[in-house]
């Protein structure tokens, strides 16, 4: 066991020296939450919008739904895309168990739903006030939702970096479906639970540092986002 | 019956026929919570010209408006474009401006260019810009609309309105929240279409602008339609007891 200090100096000198299995780490868990928030845009973000304008029997228990899977344990999404993915799942012969193709598709489960449901909201909002006068100049239903997602971009960018802050701290999910192999499957949050269990303060202290910086940075866009939405009165 | 909606999925009408003119209104009724917000109005919106339509608040006067655009579908009776049921391919020969300017978080110009659906890309900036230019705000293209001045915003949805070359544009109490120069502009705007020979509809309770725009006046008081006629005769020597009262402006009570 380390002491304190001594830890937090390695750590910073791992990250200052760009400490190669450092880096390996960071890239990879950049590389799945990217890839994981790019796939839950494509697919919540339309969904959003179509559930933000549209009327139907049962979307109050939808949007219930939908807000209740917001707050999905990323354990319990990590156990059931196991149970998918194992050999004697229905996946199974995709042989994606363990891979970084695996740990995507569930960060993808747990930040869809955030994107979607945040989505709806500004979509909705912004559809009450967009309604008449886009029917009035002729506009149809998919012409309706592009429109609203375009003119809504500055939320829904602010909607996919909450999405990218959960996807990116999480550790469960990762855990069960990656399995934190060394330089396959580790990231940031499984390399510290590890290196924390084995007493290797300071490669865990450096990560945890990183991570502390990411949710700065991403704080700081949704500020600056919001900032540049304002001056323009796109807000 | 349900009629003169305008379904979002309406199949479009057949190429080059965008006439919607006259429009007619037949036994329009609308309730609301039990209150009968219009009650069995007819009327045919043709020619040329500003008609002028004028009542209290809660007369029904926006409702109305929305009836004729297909935005809101009536209890019973109808509305016909050019003596067909209101639909989307259509939509660009009704030009429609709000009270309260709805406008897209987009520069001045693409707003203009959003209603412009045909033709190409470059076609469209350049009809936008001229719409632009005649409503006076060549100089704001490229301003986010949505941070011009009162007066600029209501200019710019007139001109968006006014781009797609409307055969006849509804005006929903336009002035409202302007101040007296700003107005002035919109009243500009409006001379000049009508001049250009769009047909215009006009909602405003606003007397002395009724009679500097009006050519014939439709009074409508509790959802009916109490009085029509020319301008000058209306002012001079209004027919109805509601009417009259309005003029006068007195509570009318009944």
């Amino acid at each position: 066991m380390q002491n304190f200090g001594a830890a937090f100096g390695d750590a910073f000198r791992l990250l200052g020296g760009f400490d190669p299995a450092l880096m390996e780490i960071i890239l990879l868990s950049l590389r799945v939450s990217v890839t994981a928030v790019f796939i839950s845009a494509l697919i919540g973000l339309p969904l959003g919008a179509i559930l933000g304008v549209s009327r139907f029997r049962g979307r109050a228990a939808v949007l219930v739904l939908l807000n209740t899977l917001m707050g999905l344990p990323p354990v319990v999404v990590g156990l059931l895309v196991y149970l998918m993915l194992s050999n004697a799942g229905p996946l199974g012969p995709l042989a994606l168990l363990y891979t970084p193709g695996a740990m995507i598709i569930a960060q993808s489960i747990l930040v869809i739903p955030i994107v979607a449901a945040l989505a709806r909201q500004t979509i909705e909002d912004m559809h009450a006030e967009y309604d008449e006068q886009l029917r009035i100049l002729g506009v149809g239903r998919w012409g309706m939702v592009a429109t609203l997602l375009w003119d809504a971009r500055y939320s829904l960018l602010t909607a996919m970096l909450a999405g990218f802050g959960r996807a990116v701290a999480e550790v469960g999910a990762v855990l069960i479906v990656g399995g934190n192999i060394n330089h396959v499957t580790r990231v940031m949050t499984t390399a510290i639970a590890l290196e924390t269990s084995k007493g290797n303060l300071a490669l865990a202290l450096g990560l945890g540092l990183v991570l502390l910086l990411l949710a700065i940075v991403i704080n700081a866009a949704v500020m600056g986002l919001r900032a540049t939405a304002a001056r323009s009165a796109h807000a | 019956m349900r009629d003169a909606a305008m379904p979002l999925d309406a199949p479009p009408a057949a190429r080059g026929d965008r006439r919607v003119l006259p429009i007619t209104a037949h036994g329009l009724m609308l309730e609301r919570a039990g209150r009968r917000i219009i009650d069995n109005v007819s009327l045919t919106v043709d020619g040329h010209g500003i008609s002028v339509i004028m009542g209290p608040n809660g007369a029904g006067k926006s409702v109305l408006l929305r009836l004729l655009t297909g935005l809101l579908s009536p209890d019973a009776g109808m509305v016909r474009w050019a003596g067909r049921r209101a639909d989307r391919a259509r939509a660009p020969s009704v030009g429609l401006v709000f009270q309260k300017p709805v406008l897209l978080r987009r520069s001045a110009l693409a707003n203009v260019r959003y209603a412009l659906r045909a033709g190409s890309r470059a076609e469209r900036t350049r009809r936008a810009g001229e719409a632009l230019a005649r409503a006076g705000l060549a100089h704001l293209a490229k301003s986010p609309a949505r941070i011009l001045s009162g007066g600029e915003q209501q200019r710019l949805a007139l001109a968006r309105a006014l781009a797609p070359e409307p055969e006849v544009l509804l005006l929903d109490e336009p002035c409202a929240n302007l101040d007296p120069a700003a107005a002035a502009a919109i009243e500009t705007l409006i001379r000049d279409a009508r001049a250009r020979g769009t047909k215009i509809v006009l909602v405003t309770h606003d007397v002395a602008q009724a009679k500097r725009l009006g050519d014939d006046i439709t009074f409508i008081h509790d959802g009916r339609i109490v009085e029509r006629a020319p301008a000058g005769g209306f002012f001079d020597n209004p027919a109805s007891n509601a009417g009259r009262a309005y003029l006068e402006g007195r509570l009318l009570i009944d």
